[in-house]
């Protein structure tokens, strides 16, 4: 009785949320299907660097705007930059806004939000019935270029991104819907900097170099993890940033999208023996 | 034949939707009564404000606020950990003994598994019995995927899933106060911080 009364309480939930999202005139959220492949990650725990499986999954074309973003807010008032609980962020959270219901210039609609936190993309992703990439889906698509899914070798390539890194971005940038990747997604380099969901999984050893010598008493497990691929440092530099957070912070060029897992791929909630 | 199919539901949904509605309120209205003492607002800054559900070791269910109150020790672990967990379970032990038995009165103790697809009601039921777990003062308790990682991250807690079905984390031992703000914490593990310890002492007075 109680399952058939939850499922009756989220269909009623489902109706009342298709219908504010229809009232609010919003540009539908598009997302594109990305098909389950395999990961060489810049990250391993294993010295044989074996690919990770990628399951099956959905992710926004483009990052999460601010036009979005205030719409957001506008149904959820406690991550209003004026209301959120300082647990979940920091005092830069949406700092570059006007005020709290207020994002700016009309050109900044379309421009990437950025100074949110973990805790707010998240809450935004879920509120999306979404949650954010994982860093090996982030890291997959991240790969591509316009033509390939797997770029990471190609200098050209590496030096355009980097090159990205150099510049300045006290200016506002450019808004979202660059070209797009191999996978049909947008924006992935040049633009902003991604939250992960797992952000907090990406502690790397202190010192790389040493393999196989697990604080054991600082990390259970295996240790901490170790780089691969030293060379592609526009992606360590994404982990770097990534590692060096918590939950509550927020940075000017930071920003996320969301994504979903593959209806096929979502596994039961905690079985309970 | 599609069209008259999908007239029946809406005709369904509406009914659903009324009810649960209907329901809503009901349940809404037996809370507001029950809180006829005004419930002062969390603070901002407590780790309370993180609205997630978790199971204890006797299968009830509580919201992480539910332990407004003591102050309370928060740590995160795996059963399947060789290594540092049962040293986390020693450690918090060899904390509770520095205490007096008026200060481990005032004093909680909370483990989260970071597996909650291993680490079922019972096996968290079975942890609690083989160390002589307190259960007054002690919970250990499971959620799902998402809550973890929330409440890793409110805590500074870093862990990730390994493909051999392992965690690889961080160990802090977290105190809060009364209200759910930390307080300090702790990496040391396998014998007692003595700062931490005199935190905790300061805390459950």
């Amino acid at each position: 009785m109680r399952e058939a009364l939850s499922k009756w309480l989220s269909l009623a939930w489902l109706a009342a949320v298709a219908t504010a999202a229809a009232a609010d005139e919003v540009a539908p959220v598009s997302y594109v299907d990305i098909a389950s492949g395999t990961l060489i990650s810049v990250l391993s725990n294993s010295s044989d660097n074996r690919p990770i499986p990628v399951k099956a999954f959905s992710v926004r074309v483009t990052p999460v705007t601010n036009g979005e973003y205030l719409n957001f807010v506008i149904k959820n008032p406690d991550w209003n930059r004026d209301r959120i609980a300082p647990v979940f962020a920091d005092h830069t959270y949406l700092h570059g806004w006007n005020s709290g219901s207020d994002y700016g210039d009309q050109s900044d609609r379309q421009r990437p939000v950025t100074n949110v936190s973990w805790f707010a993309a998240q809450a935004f992703c879920e509120h999306e019935g979404a949650r954010l990439p994982t860093w090996y889906e982030w890291e997959y698509l991240a790969a591509a270029d316009a033509n390939h899914a797997d770029a990471r070798k190609d200098p050209a390539w590496r030096a355009r991104i980097l090159a990205w890194y150099d510049t300045p971005t006290n200016t506002h940038g450019p808004v979202v819907g660059g070209v797009a990747n191999y996978y049909g997604v947008r924006d992935m380099h040049g633009l902003i900097w991604e939250w992960v969901e797992d952000f907090n999984a990406l502690f790397i050893s202190p010192d790389s170099r040493n393999q196989g010598d697990p604080d054991k008493l600082k990390f259970c497990g295996a240790g901490a993890l170790s780089l691969q691929d030293k060379e592609n440092f526009a992606i360590l530099m994404r982990i770097a940033l990534l590692s060096s957070l918590s939950g509550a912070d927020s940075t000017d060029n930071l920003g996320f999208r969301c994504a979903r897992s593959a209806a096929s791929e979502i596994s039961p909630i905690s079985p309970i023996k | 034949m599609n069209h008259t199919n999908y007239s029946i539901l809406t005709g369904r949904a509406a009914r659903i939707a009324v009810f649960a509605l209907s329901v809503l309120a009901t349940s809404c209205c037996a809370i507001a009564a029950e809180q006829t003492a005004p419930v002062q607002p969390l603070p901002g800054n407590s780790i309370y404000q993180l609205p997630i559900r978790l199971t204890d070791q006797d299968g009830h269910e509580f919201r992480l606020s539910g332990k407004r109150g003591k102050p309370v020790i928060v740590s995160m672990f795996y059963n399947s950990c060789q290594f540092v967990c049962p040293m986390l379970i020693d450690t918090l032990q060899m904390t509770e003994e520095s205490l007096t038995s008026a200060q481990r009165n005032g004093l909680q103790v909370l483990l989260v598994t970071f597996d909650p697809a291993r680490d079922s009601v019972a096996v968290l039921k079975t942890i609690t019995n083989a160390r002589h777990l307190d259960a007054q003062h002690w919970t250990l308790a499971r959620t799902d995927d998402a809550a973890v990682r929330k409440l890793a991250a409110i805590l500074g807690i870093q862990f990730k899933l390994l493909e051999n079905g392992d965690y690889n984390h961080s160990t802090a031992l977290v105190l809060l106060d009364g209200e759910g703000r930390i307080l300090g914490s702790t990496n040391q593990i396998g014998e007692v911080d003595p700062q931490f310890v005199k935190l905790v002492q300061e805390a459950a007075k």
